[in-house]
């Protein structure tokens, strides 16, 4: 079973602080959602909201078609895996897993066979007799997702769950969740602050910023064409150049920058006279060699080189303290530009998104 | 002349150490520095925790107990006869708790008997009442209650603990008496029309006995709760937790060493009362530390008080034990 969740111009304040202002979207049955944005952006909010710890302040927050205020975390058909897992210590793996079906009345026989039928979902099996205290990070995480899933929840709420682990399980559990939401089929909402967890494991991501829903759409879509300055900026590494918009139609617009008049995709309707930033990602940045300019190139000096194997990085100076960053395939063809030469780099204006200024993402 | 042979033993000693002493002192002085303990906290931090430490085992528990023990199988004799050839060892005192003194119309001690197995399950059921009172108050200090609220709470359960035990146990006279302020309330809006005897009825009693340790199970109570993640609150509620449920299975398991340290406290300090009951008991009504207390300041008869006392004190020692057994509590777990 699974349902869809629906927020309906949802907005939380704590006193006069708003936390989530005005979110809308519907998420589908089945879908892996995420919600991706800085830490404080509400994303934790938003979800206690879909469990049922709180209710909105303003709107409606609907599972399954039914609108779900007054209706508390015990009687919703959601289940939460905490940021911090919260198992319980003093129980055995089996008993954390059954703790759902208990509190069902369901027997104790029972109980058990669904246990291991879960201990072998999360690969885990013959552990059910050991104290959550005595697995490892990994281990306790799935630990999480079973109890979760036992009492056959038809959304499966995370709230960070890969955050308290090292860097290799995190991938790997990366590959495992999805796999899991594959088989259950249920509804995933899943919240991080990690770009990268989001793009890989998510149908639709909705970026979030300062209590916003900024952009919804699947990864390719956040990351290719950014809806705001601050999607852009957060969502992947992205070069800004601020100025004015001098020409524009609703294909392409020109801005008047510090590096001269560049051009970019005009996706969100600006006009001349705009103030505006273009967005320039460093992969889309080449090398324009000598003459062959064709005007939408920029030329300052090189500050930085970083060899990172597969790619050079190659950092120019900006337009603010910030450097331009420029990604360079390293084919053993291009010769590098050497630190404290000037170059001149070109991009393909279908590549560069131009949008209206907004906040950015600080790094 | 004793003297003289202490000091001269010990001049003596003092000079047989003093070539071992300088000719070790080297090793010695090493040994004791590569001491963990020493190392933390210096050498003269870690002599005086150990002497202080160990001065107040011995010279504060040990010593008196074991002179009380002493006493306790020793027959009253006058003073002139003390260390004389009647001053035997004997369980006489012991006895007599049980079967009174040959001649007695009844074959058991029930007059005692009946105060003590009193005594003892009173303290059970103040005890039992005190933790159903504390909990509620407890759980919401420790999790629900957030910053400033629960500091002013636990201000206003402390602040009446000022007052002294007696000047406590007296305003409770006042609140139960025939005349009190309960009965010329009830009286006053017509509920009753004569005043009800509390303290006769036993009921000021067991009030004062419940409220003057209740602190000692609100504090122990409050730390074991305040330190569990309310979020597994919420996941056992969001894993369709009824509220009972969660704190049978989360909260109270939880919390159990607290519980358990907080109701042992009260149960010994209740079953060890004496203000209380001296000043709330009703005129027909013993507790047992009110025997105790007649047999060495009224009867004069120390050994048969410290008798007494001692199976009071094992009594609550042998319960908490069998208690805390059933439990499963661990005793170390309840010094957490
Ligand atoms: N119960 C609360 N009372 C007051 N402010 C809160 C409460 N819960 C969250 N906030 C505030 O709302 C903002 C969003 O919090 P949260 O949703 O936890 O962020 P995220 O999960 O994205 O890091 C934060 O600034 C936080 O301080
Ligand atoms: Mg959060």
């Amino acid at each position: 079973m699974s349902a869809d969740v629906e927020l309906d111009h949802v907005t939380i304040r704590f006193g006069d602080f708003t936390a989530v202002d005005d979110a809308n979207l519907r998420i589908e049955e089945g879908e892996f959602f995420s919600f991706l944005g800085p830490s404080g952006c509400g994303k934790t909010t938003i979800l206690r909201a879909v469990s049922g710890f709180l209710d909105p302040t303003e709107g409606e927050v609907r599972i399954g078609g039914r609108n779900m205020r007054g209706i508390g975390p015990n009687k919703r058909p959601t289940a939460l895996i905490f940021q911090n897992l919260a198992l319980f210590p003093l129980m055995s793996v089996a008993d954390n897993i059954a703790f759902g079906l208990e509190v069902r009345g369901i027997s104790k026989f029972e109980r058990r066979k669904r246990a291991d039928e879960l201990l072998n979902l999360i690969a885990l099996p013959e552990q059910a007799e050991k104290l959550v205290t005595a697995l490892s990070g990994g281990q306790r995480q799935r630990v999480a997702i079973a109890r979760a899933l036992a009492v056959e929840p038809e959304v499966l709420l995370l709230d960070e769950p890969l955050s308290a682990l090292d860097l290799k399980l995190r991938q790997h559990m990366r590959t495992e969740l999805r796999a899991i939401q594959r088989r259950v089929g249920i509804t995933f909402i899943y919240i991080t602050h990690d770009q990268g967890e989001a793009l890989t494991m998510s149908d639709r991501i909705a970026v979030m910023s300062q209590g916003i829903i900024q952009q919804v759409g699947d990864g390719s879509a956040i990351y290719n064409d950014p809806a705001t300055a601050f999607v852009a900026s957060f969502v992947g590494e992205n070069n800004p150049f601020h100025g004015h918009v001098t020409d524009a139609d609703d294909q392409r617009a020109v801005i008047d920058t510090k590096f001269g008049r560049l051009q970019g995709r005009n996706h969100q309707g600006l006009s001349a006279g705009d103030k505006a930033i273009l967005f320039v990602r460093p992969e889309a940045l080449s090398l324009a060699n000598g003459a062959a300019a064709d005007g939408n190139t920029i030329e300052s000096v090189v500050v930085n080189q970083e060899f990172e194997g597969q790619f050079v990085k190659v950092y120019l100076a900006g337009e603010g303290p910030k450097p331009i960053g420029l990604s360079m395939t390293n084919d053993g063809s291009a010769s590098l530009p050497e630190v404290g030469e000037t170059v001149r780099v070109g991009f393909d204006p279908e590549r560069a998104t131009m949008l209206p200024v907004g906040e950015l993402a600080d790094e | 002349m004793s003297d003289f042979i202490v000091l001269f033993l010990a001049v003596l000693l003092a000079l047989l150490i003093k070539p071992f002493a300088e000719k070790h002192a080297q090793a010695i002085w090493s040994g004791i520095s590569s001491i963990h303990f020493v190392q933390r906290n210096g050498v003269v931090l870690s002599a005086y925790l150990i002497f202080s430490v160990l001065a107040w085992a011995i010279f504060m528990i040990i010593l008196p107990q074991l002179y009380m023990v002493d006493f306790s199988f020793r027959h009253n004799l006058p003073f002139n006869e003390v260390g004389g050839p009647g001053d035997t060892w004997t369980l006489d005192n012991y006895q007599y708790l049980l079967f009174g003194r040959e001649g007695d119309t009844e074959a058991m001690n029930w007059l005692h008997l009946k105060v003590f197995f009193k005594t003892i399950l009173v303290s059970a059921l103040v005890t039992l009442f005190d933790l159903a009172i504390c909990y509620p108050i407890a759980y919401y200090m420790g999790q629900v209650a957030v910053g400033g609220k629960a500091r002013l709470m636990f201000l206003c359960l402390l602040i009446p603990f000022w007052v002294n035990e007696i000047l406590r146990a007296f305003a409770f006279r006042i609140l139960f008496g025939t005349s009190g302020v309960i009965n010329s309330v009830l009286i006053g809006t017509g509920v009753i029309d004569e005043g009800i005897d509390f303290l006769r009825a036993d009921v000021g009693l067991y009030a004062g006995l419940s409220y003057a340790y209740i602190l000692l199970m609100i504090f122990p109570l409050y730390n074991a709760i305040e330190s569990l993640d309310h979020n597994q609150v919420e996941a056992a509620r969001d894993l369709g937790s009824p509220w009972w449920r969660i704190h049978l299975r989360v909260v109270v398991p939880h919390a159990k060493p607290g519980i358990a340290s907080g109701s042992t406290m009260v149960f010994m300090l209740t079953a060890g009362a004496l203000a209380a009951p001296q000043i709330l008991g009703g005129p027909s009504s013993l507790w047992f530390t009110q025997i105790i207390y007649d047999w060495f300041f009224t009867g004069l008869n120390w050994p048969q008080g410290s008798a007494y006392a001692f199976v009071l004190l094992a009594t609550c020692i042998v319960f908490v034990m069998t208690i805390m057994r059933i439990f499963n509590v661990r005793f170390g777990e309840i010094a957490k």
